[in-house]
């Protein structure tokens, strides 16, 4: 229903520059999801957007629109709050109209749209009770209730899962994306959970001290990281990294040396020189014990999850994550040698930024709505 | 651990001890021994005033006539309840007390709301408004009577000379509304305080919720703050009637009551039966009166706090 601009803004709390220039285009109907440690200025370029921030300098349009200097009623946007911000004397339904209560629509209108709000999110039961009487994910419900009501171009969430239980959350997530569905809005959502980011997103913007770090869809952001705090940011555990000399470098490879002997990394080499020094990236996920492994490391500590185990490597000054399936039967001390595919590899320059794989991972330009079944095809 | 057994059968006749889930025991012999001595203090205070109160107003008993005594009956009573000062009294302790919390409610209200915004000095700015509650009542009221309301010397008069208005004498001309000005500014600043404190704890998330669904800042205070304070106000009118109804320095030090009977309370009617007519007796039938209405009064003040602490 609507795009969404941000061209170079900034934001400047007495001093100190929060957002340093964003720029950032939403494309109609998108689910662009907010990602960056606390701290990394999300929220408060989502609440710039909302309105409830100025913004310094730069132009925030909806729909080519210049809105900078239009209140935050009206933009034309709804928001969700993590506290949820529900009014407690009102009851469901009096939170749920009460934008409309203020721009003087007749009550019978007002009811029928909160109806309407409450049949799509399975509130109709709660509409007499007040906010104290619900639980957690009702609350939820309730505050995107409330969003849906006003009808806006753009939804907002902040954090709006943080504070429901993990089992809720993986709900509330799915309920979300049936949602985008089914109301077809745009929507932007601050998170600092990245399974949330990685489930949800069309396109994720990972942002660090105000900046924007890279702009793509969850699997580009996995597969190709423009830089190395994007490739420690995204997955879990944590990507590891080993300081590594190039041997040789060209536009079709570049062969690093590793303690267990060479391995070529598949990336545009263009630029680097042998004897430079790099930073080898690998998943932990990519890494696999291998008793005819490169590298070799003692388990400090283990972590079981069942289906898969965590082993904590330690060589010399370096630290390894390594996942492996849930029938690993090592034991702490254990000296473990281990392997990956170079193709998983990724190399970054002195200066973080990474290095072009040659190909492009197959899945970096799926279509979210590919990863499940739509409500369109539920009819066939 | 097995708890000794000893004491609790040993306790065990009369009525039996209730015993918790945890496994302390409820009521019994320990607990009275550890509650006795505050429990009898405070029925001592109370019993013992309210007794000799209800005493001496069945009793014939004049300070200046050691000659009349005896018993009395509801005489009293009757002779007290057919006085129209009685009637006149009541009537100003209601408008004393319901104008009071009208003004320092709606004041401290608005105030609060007020000094909630940031600006410049707003710690100096606070703590000066605040600063009337803590003057002593005969203090501030000697303030009042002889530096702004004196009708020569005050600065009203001094004010109303410069716009070139008529002074007005306030004890003569409008006493009841003076002192209701002077126990406004005394209790305004309690009322600020409860309520400050109580729109701190009001959710900014609330507010930008209602910016968002469009409330402008009458709206936001209509339908967001006002709600949230409900609760505040209803702790602040009830503590500040308990107060309120109990009005005597004020009086005392400005108007003594008068002229006539116009600015005379029934705290301070009381005083006039009992230590300038002297008259025991008829203070004490006055006393018991008043003890009888303020119970009224907090039966049905306490009644609608529950109600409001509940929901």
């Amino acid at each position: 229903m609507a795009t969404l601009q941000l061209n170079n803004i900034v934001k400047d709390f007495g001093g100190t520059q929060v957002i340093k220039g964003v720029d950032l285009e939403v494309k109609d109907r998108e689910f662009v999801v907010f990602v960056g440690p606390s701290g990394c200025g999300k929220s408060t370029l989502m609440r710039m957007i909302a309105g409830l921030e100025s913004t310094t300098s730069g132009e925030i349009a909806i729909d080519g629109e210049r809105i900078n200097e239009v209140g935050p009623a009206d933009r034309g946007l709804a928001m969700v709050f993590q506290s949820y911000a529900l009014y407690p004397h009102m009851s469901v339904e009096d939170n749920m109209g009460f934008s409309l209560r203020l721009a003087k629509v007749p009550k019978a209108e007002r009811r029928e749209k909160v109806l309407a709000a409450a049949r799509i999110l399975q509130l109709e039961p709660l509409l007499d009770r007040k906010p104290r009487a619900l639980s957690g994910g009702q609350r939820q419900r309730v505050a995107i209730g409330r969003a849906i009501v006003r009808n806006p171009s753009i939804f907002l969430f902040d954090e709006p899962l943080s504070n429901l239980d993990a089992a809720l959350r993986v709900q509330m997530r799915i309920e979300l994306a049936r949602l985008h569905e089914e109301l077809d809005a745009t929507m932007i959502y601050v998170t600092h959970d990245q399974i949330e980011a990685m489930t949800m997103a069309d396109k994720i913007v990972v942002l660090q001290d105000g900046l924007v770090e890279q702009i793509g869809s969850p699997m580009a952001l996995y597969h190709h990281p423009c830089n190395r705090f994007v490739a420690g940011f995204i997955g879990s555990p944590k990507m590891n990294f080993l300081d590594v000399e190039v041997r040789e470098a060209s536009n079709e490879g570049v062969n690093v040396a590793l303690p267990g002997g060479d391995c070529r990394v598949p990336v545009d080499g263009s630029g680097v020189s042998a004897g430079d020094t790099l930073t080898l990236g690998i998943r932990p996920e990519h890494l696999k014990l291998d008793d005819e492994g490169p590298l070799t490391g003692k388990i400090v500590v283990i972590e079981r999850l069942g289906g898969v185990t965590s082993l904590y490597l330690e060589h010399g000054d370096s630290e390894w994550i390594l996942v492996a399936d849930g029938d690993v039967a090592h034991r702490v001390h254990d000296q473990v040698r281990f392997s990956f595919d170079p193709t998983c590899g990724h190399l970054f320059k002195g200066d973080g930024e990474a290095l072009n794989h040659l190909h492009r991972h197959p899945l970096v330009d799926i279509d979210r709505k590919q990863n499940r079944v739509s409500s369109a095809s539920d009819d066939q | 651990m097995i708890r000794p057994h000893f004491p609790t059968c040993f306790l065990q006749w009369g009525t039996p001890m209730r015993e918790r889930t945890s496994g302390r025991t409820v009521g019994g012999f320990r607990n009275l021994f550890l509650q006795g001595p505050a429990v009898t203090l405070l029925l001592l205070w109370m019993l013992v005033p309210l007794g000799m109160t209800l005493w001496f107003s069945f009793q014939r008993y004049n300070l200046i006539n050691p000659m009349i005594s005896g018993f009395a009956g509801w005489d009293n009573y009757t002779y007290l309840l057919t006085d129209p000062a009685l009637w006149t009294a009541m009537g100003n302790t209601l408008l004393l007390v319901g104008w009071v919390l009208a003004i320092s409610v709606i004041g401290g209200t608005l105030l609060a709301v007020l000094f909630q915004q940031e600006f410049f000095g707003r710690g100096i700015a606070r703590l000066l408004v605040i600063a009337p509650f803590f003057v002593m009542p005969t203090v501030g009221a000697l303030v009042w009577k002889n530096m702004l309301m004196h009708p020569v010397n005050g600065v009203f008069a001094w004010l109303s000379n410069l716009l070139g208005l008529p002074v007005i004498d306030w004890f003569s001309s409008m006493p009841l509304t003076s002192i209701i000005i002077i126990v406004s500014w005394q209790w305004m600043p309690f009322a600020l305080l409860i309520l400050l404190t109580a729109i701190q704890s009001l959710d900014d998330d609330q507010v930008e919720a209602a910016r968002m669904d469009g409330a402008g800042p009458l709206a936001i205070f209509w339908f967001i703050t006002l709600p949230h304070l409900k609760r505040a106000i209803s702790v602040v009118i009830m503590i500040e009637m308990i107060f309120l109804l109990t009005i005597f320095a004020e009086i005392f030090v400005t108007t003594s009551g008068g002229p006539g009977l116009a600015s005379t309370n029934l705290a301070y009617f009381i005083y006039i039966r009992a230590l300038l007519d002297f008259d025991v007796g008829g203070a004490s039938a006055g006393g018991v009166i008043a003890i009888i209405l303020a119970n009224i009064v907090a039966i049905f003040l306490i009644r609608t706090v529950a109600k409001n602490l509940e929901t």
